[in-house]
């Protein structure tokens, strides 16, 4: 079974030719990490995933992405209807300056779901999933704006939660954390797969050998290898991978 | 040069020496024994402590370089194996140390027709071979040398297998030698084992070289299927 899947990818910004042939899949209730050096190509693909490279003016794609049989860049698809779907968490933690509680039910409002009832049973088990309700529940008021950068992080995957996506993607979601927050947010992620599919970019090597299941290695816009992280980790296939994660490259 | 690569060349080196120590103090143990020569088995008891700290040296490097600098793929490949090679040599040099402890405290000189006869001299030439071609392999990365080592050590079970018989008949033709026989039987047992080690780490240096697994029933496998270095890309 295959949750999301981009089958020959080629993306350019004008001239640039961004990503080149890149095919992979994505089963689903796992944890793929993208990795590989700065400006290889691995946020890029991404946001293939929700559309956000389309806010970029002289962006081109060519081949399919598809979550859930569902082809996102087709002339029928509605680009909001597809965010819906696609949790993205990112780099930042970017709460919005609402309370805690407003924060997590911003999804539910957007798409009409105001029910008091429905709204708070939704805000506490995104919370609990995100494994910040026993640190807020009695501050459910309190501006996010005011919890720590760790709780903030967590409370913008609980907010990514209360819309039940049917993907999670990751832009290095801890890479501004500190090593206690890092690491509840790497428990936060094994525990999610149990119920999500993640695709998570990081710089992190230990990090993407921690949390994922797969590993797939990026560099000059091509896809090098896709394997599962242990194979990666322990034997890679290609040279060129074992260069960049033993720190031999370039 | 990164401080990992410095760390790995020199933990390379110490385990190299390690080789040559434990291969000279098998070397020394063989002489001890064809020669009766009790001061180098003297010898060969006092290098047992330098082994043994080699040892806890090379397992401390070892603990340290994973614990500070989280070495992935071939890098975690090598100190893994390492660690297990380490172990195996350390075993074998208690082997040596173990012979000459037995010549040390034997009454009288060993008669070379009783040594000739259990087949020690070929035994013990087998088993150093094997530790110094195991040592070329791992500083060579020739994995012709590792198969090589497999049916080399078959060589050192089948001789164990018939020295039974051997010893049986060389006992009741020598009766005035029953004590010597008898040591003579556990060196044989110590030189089986050490070809043991031998293809414990002959396995280590394939996970090493290969990342695959040889240990039990894949071995068979393996000795159908010799190894080939993998494609660069």
């Amino acid at each position: 079974m295959i949750q999301a899947e981009a089958k020959k990818i080629n993306v350019w910004y004008g001239d640039f030719h961004a990503l080149k042939e890149i095919s992979m899949t994505f089963k689903p209730n796992t944890v793929t990490a993208l990795i590989g050096p700065s400006g290889c190509g691995k946020s890029t693909f991404l946001r293939l995933f929700n559309r956000m490279n389309d806010l970029i003016s002289n962006f081109r794609l060519e081949g399919l992405i598809t979550v859930d049989g569902e082809n996102i860049y087709s002339k029928d698809a509605k680009i909001d209807e597809i965010r819906k779907g696609i949790g993205m968490v990112f780099q930042k933690p970017n709460p919005f300056p609402k309370s805690i509680y407003e924060n997590v039910a911003y999804g539910l409002r957007v798409n009409g779901i105001n029910d008091r009832k429905t709204v708070d049973e939704t805000v506490e088990r995104s919370l609990r999933q995100a494994a910040l309700w026993d640190e807020v529940k009695d501050d459910l008021k309190k501006s996010a704006m005011s919890i720590s950068g760790g709780q903030q992080q967590r409370l913008c995957i609980a907010r990514a939660l209360a819309v039940q996506p049917r993907l999670i993607l990751m832009d290095e979601p801890a890479s501004a954390l500190d090593p206690i927050s890092t690491a509840k947010i790497e428990e936060l992620i094994f525990e999610l797969k149990k119920a999500y599919t993640i695709i998570i970019v990081t710089h992190n090597l230990q990090q993407a050998g921690r949390i994922s299941d797969y590993t797939g290695f990026f560099y000059l816009g091509e896809m090098i290898e896709h394997d599962k992280t242990q194979k990666i980790f322990l034997n890679p296939g290609n040279e060129r991978t074992q260069n960049y994660i033993t720190g031999r490259f370039g | 040069m990164s401080h990992l690569d410095t760390n790995l060349i020199q933990l390379k080196n110490d385990l190299i020496q390690m080789w040559n120590l434990v291969s000279s103090q098998m070397e020394k143990a063989r002489l001890t024994l064809i020669n009766g020569d009790k001061d180098l088995a003297h010898e060969v008891r006092a290098n047992e402590k330098l082994v043994d700290s080699f040892e806890l040296k090379i397992d401390m490097d070892c603990e340290n370089i994973i614990m500070l600098q989280n070495p992935v793929a071939v890098d975690l490949r090598f100190l893994l194996s390492v660690l297990k090679i380490n172990y195996n040599l350390e075993r074998i040099g208690d082997y040596a140390n173990a012979i000459a402890k037995t010549v040390e405290h034997s009454e009288k000189p060993w008669p070379v027709e009783i040594i000739e006869g259990a087949k020690i001299p070929e035994m013990f030439y087998i088993a150093q071979t094997m530790i110094q071609e195991s040592l070329a392999a791992f500083e060579k990365g020739d994995r012709k040398k590792i198969n090589r080592l497999f049916a080399m050590d078959e060589k050192l079970d089948k001789i164990n297998a018939e020295e039974n018989s051997i010893i049986t008949k060389l006992i009741r033709d020598n009766q005035d030698n029953t004590s010597i026989l008898l040591d003579a039987f556990s060196i044989i047992r110590k030189l089986e084992r050490a070809g043991d080690h031998i293809t414990n780490i002959a396995e280590e240096l394939i996970f090493y070289f290969d990342a695959v697994i040889v240990k039990h029933s894949k071995l068979q496998k393996l000795k159908q299927n010799p190894l080939k270095a993998p494609e660069k890309s």
